[in-house]
């Protein structure tokens, strides 16, 4: 395999794409937060798998309690791994739009479960 | 021509041009599965009391499988920061990986969860017929303790002509655990652990059974959203694994060299998209393994 030449801090041009970038150790930082929050949600999981098997009292307690851990760690996914916790206003946008839409989705099938068919 | 803003933002949105096209892309993917969940939930509020199976699936494999995927996430945004920090080599790494837990994901699927399922039989009791098959399905126990009916005699069948030969007039099922001591206290929620096929053969009538059939789609509203969303977001798995691929051909190597930015945008790009995958598995695992 060729490994593409990399150049020392010392010779890096300005306009070099290839030299290592000056903010390098800031993303081997990001790599550490990764880490980390791999960990945690390999945690999640197994924490949501335990107590899938504690009896809450009923079973919408458990569904509850699984959606909510679910959502946690869904959140962990968006916000860290997917840069969500630092992205510009048009991504904010989007999201807005896809939340209102997919509500309104949701809102549809919960409609349609109070409709007299099921009467 | 050149493409304009693969690296550099556009002034006005702030962005290279590839991050939009993918949020867009994302969006329309939470559609496309918020449809396929709000009918998963449509189907699971209409159910009758005892009719959406609950503990059919193998919860240890899907829990490795969601490990799988998450680890998998970790080592894409891992060959992002390689390339930002010019190490080609360890970026090479962190894809073959990522494309080795999505092969590993797959296979458990289709190679060994879904098979697995065309083998399982179940049999639905009609509601006259019900008192009949009391010692498979132990429904006075559950109705003292306040507990959903059963309804189905599951396990797996001895005679298969039975399907297709109607001049057999009952099945021959060697029934799963859960049927085999309906009474006991231990089933009365599921099991961690899968656990073997009981030694008892529960003879069922055809006439007593509204409906019968294997694990397969047709079997219920259940497996036919598991079958479905599984399936659709097994799809995406392996849509993520050709880029992934296609991500570590020559191609790739000379854009590394022309601009290495340019291909870590790519990778972050694709990433996105991975993680996305991840994020459905999150819901797909709990309700359709767990709850």
């Amino acid at each position: 395999m060729s490994e593409p030449q990399s150049h020392g801090a010392a010779e890096a041009q300005l306009h070099d794409p290839h030299a290592v970038p000056h903010d390098a150790a800031h993303f081997h930082n990001h790599a550490r937060l990764y880490a980390i929050i791999g960990a945690i949600l390999l945690f999640c999981t197994a924490l949501t798998v335990g107590l899938s098997y504690v009896d809450f009292g009923s079973r919408e307690a458990n569904i509850v309690v699984a959606i909510l851990l679910a959502a946690f760690k869904a959140t962990l996914v968006a916000l860290i791994f997917m840069h969500l916790k630092q992205e510009k206003k048009t991504i904010y946008q989007f999201m807005l739009v896809t939340c209102i839409f997919v509500i309104g989705l949701f809102g549809l099938s919960i409609l349609g479960f109070f409709d007299h068919i099921f009467l | 021509m050149e493409i304009p803003y693969t690296v550099k933002p556009r002034p006005d949105t702030g962005l290279w041009n590839a991050k939009i096209g993918i949020w867009l892309f994302l969006a329309s993917e939470v559609m496309l599965f918020g449809g396929l969940f709000s009918g998963y939930i449509f189907l699971r509020l209409g159910a009758a009391p005892g009719h959406w199976p609950h503990g059919l699936l193998n919860v240890p494999v899907g829990t490795i499988n969601t490990m799988i995927l998450i680890c998998s996430s970790v080592s894409v945004v891992f060959a992002w920061a390689a390339l930002k920090m010019r190490k080609f080599n360890q970026y090479r790494l962190y894809m073959l990986f990522t494309i080795l837990c999505g092969i590993i994901f797959l296979v458990i699927k289709l190679g060994y969860e879904w098979p697995a399922k065309y083998h399982h039989f179940g049999a639905y009791i009609k509601p006259d017929a019900l008192p009949k098959y009391e010692q498979f399905l132990g429904n006075k126990h559950l109705a003292l303790h306040g507990l959903e009916e059963r309804v189905e005699i599951t396990g797996h069948l001895e005679n298969p002509e039975a399907l297709t030969n109607p001049a057999i007039k009952e099945y021959e099922i060697q029934v799963d655990a859960v049927n085999a001591d309906p009474k006991s206290p231990e089933n009365d929620r599921p099991h961690f652990w899968p656990r073997p096929l009981s030694h008892k053969i529960a003879k069922v009538a055809k006439e007593d059974v509204s409906f019968s059939s294997m694990f397969i789609p047709k079997h219920s509203a259940y497996f036919a959203s598991y079958f479905t969303i599984t399936g659709l977001h097994g799809l995406h798995v392996l849509a993520g694994i050709v880029v992934f691929i296609y991500f570590l051909l020559p191609s790739s190597t000379r854009l590394y060299q022309k601009d290495p930015d340019h291909l870590a945008n790519r990778i972050e790009v694709a990433g996105l998209f991975w993680h996305f995958v991840d994020l459905i598995w999150i819901f797909v695992f709990p309700i359709f393994y767990l709850l």
